[in-house]
């Protein structure tokens, strides 16, 4: 059994005499009392997003094409949304001031749609004229269903050249 | 008559109910009243000594004094109008009509908290400002200078928060405008958005969170913070009072 070769060279690093027992457990608890207390912050957090929402679909159905004259904008209330219809098709844009949040409104005698709030001003298409606003109104998808209506889903953002064909 | 009612309370002070909540003498000599200052609870924080220069009114206006004053009304008029409010849509907007229509004095407490809460927003700023031209954040005031300043957030935050309970339309719209702001943050905006209205719409969730916020959660800590910013006012030497020779330093 002399002849047995020597094992590998194990080196469990240098010993740290200053950490005292004392020491040891503080660390340990601290250590312990920090990872319960990010997990009871994560834990607080998801306690704090609602899972179920009770609040109004986002996807609508805005009732037959005809309804709409050609070169119209039609201001859904409810929904708030603006019907856009031109020679090209429909599309469907929110009537929610990208600045911050007030409802606009659509003026047919000077061709744009303003906002009460702070000014800013807009084309029926959605692009920015004027005003605070940094951004263009956004387009939310619309299409047709089975039954020919038309139906706008207002989670859906889609470019300001998708028209839809009627 | 004066003297029936020194001797009843003579004797009031000789009965041994008294003596088991005041347990000294009168307090007819300094130490006596050192004593009195130091066993009570509430008063114990105080300096048992304060200098006659900084209880004049131009020492600080009492400001700060007026502020605690509109706080505790703030906290009276708010649990008394809590009674007939349900932070729920559309009944808070109800009971706020009702309060102001229909329930006796509903609008004297209605509007002595509206006008309160205004009110303390304006002296609390009054008082920063004196503060500061007084360079009172000076040392060893810098500890006390930030918990002022957390105290005006929590102030700032108390009137946001009141200001959805109403439910009505400038409710509504200040709320809309204010929490998009919020998620203006960039990466966590939405997110802390979202949190805050427990949702993507001003809608019950909101409501509840904001009542909640406003009724428990930021009075709590106005309250703690209240206790240790005067508590700080006496350890760090009373008022800074102005004086030629030391430009507003202690």
């Amino acid at each position: 059994m002399s002849d047995r070769k020597p094992g590998p060279d194990v080196s469990y690093g240098t010993p740290r005499p200053e950490l005292s027992r004392r020491d040891f457990l503080n660390e340990i608890t601290i250590g312990a009392l920090g990872i319960a207390g990010l997990g009871g912050a994560a834990l607080t957090y998801q306690y704090f997003s609602p899972n179920v929402l009770f609040e109004p679909s986002t996807t609508f159905r805005a009732g037959i094409p005809n309804l709409y004259p050609v070169n119209s904008v039609t201001f859904l209330q409810e929904q708030q949304v603006y019907i856009v219809r031109t020679p090209a098709g429909f599309y469907a844009v929110s009537s929610v001031c990208t600045h911050l949040g007030c409802i606009t409104q659509w003026k047919p005698e000077a061709n744009i749609i303003a906002c009460p709030c702070h000014g800013s001003k807009f084309q029926p298409n959605g692009k920015k004229l004027e005003g605070p606003a940094p951004r263009p109104l956004p387009h939310y998808a619309i299409n047709l269903t089975a039954d020919g209506e038309l139906q706008v889903d207002k989670l859906q953002i889609i470019k300001v050249d998708q028209v839809l064909r009627v | 008559m004066a003297t029936t009612f020194h001797n009843t309370l003579e004797n009031l002070r000789a009965t041994r109910v008294w003596k088991s909540i005041f347990r000294r003498g009168r307090a007819i000599t300094n130490r006596t009243r050192s004593v009195a200052i130091f066993g009570n609870l509430f008063l114990h924080w105080m300096p048992v000594k304060v200098r006659e220069k900084s209880l004049r009114v131009q020492a600080a206006y009492y400001l700060g004094s007026l502020s605690l004053l509109l706080f505790v009304i703030l906290v009276i008029t708010g649990v008394l109008l809590m009674f007939y409010y349900h932070p729920a849509a559309p009944k808070a907007y109800h009971d706020m009509k009702d309060l102001r229509f229909v329930v006796s004095n509903g609008v004297f407490l209605r509007n002595l908290h509206r006008i309160g809460a205004h009110l303390m927003v304006l002296l609390v700023f009054w008082h920063m400002f004196h503060v500061f031209y007084r360079g009172g954040y000076k040392p060893p005031h810098e500890f006390n200078w930030v918990v002022g300043v957390l105290l005006l957030l929590i102030t700032l935050f108390l009137s946001y928060t009141g200001y959805l309970l109403p439910w009505d339309q400038l409710a509504f719209w200040a709320v809309t405008v204010g929490t998009n702001i919020i998620s203006a943050m960039p990466v966590i905006g939405n997110k802390v958005r979202f949190v805050a209205l427990g949702g993507n719409i001003v809608g019950e969730n909101a409501l509840l969170r904001f009542y909640v916020l406003h009724v428990v959660i930021l009075p709590l800590l106005a309250f703690l913070l209240i206790g240790v910013h005067f508590w700080r006012v006496q350890k760090d030497g009373g008022l800074t009072l102005r004086s030629k020779e030391n430009d507003g330093k202690n």
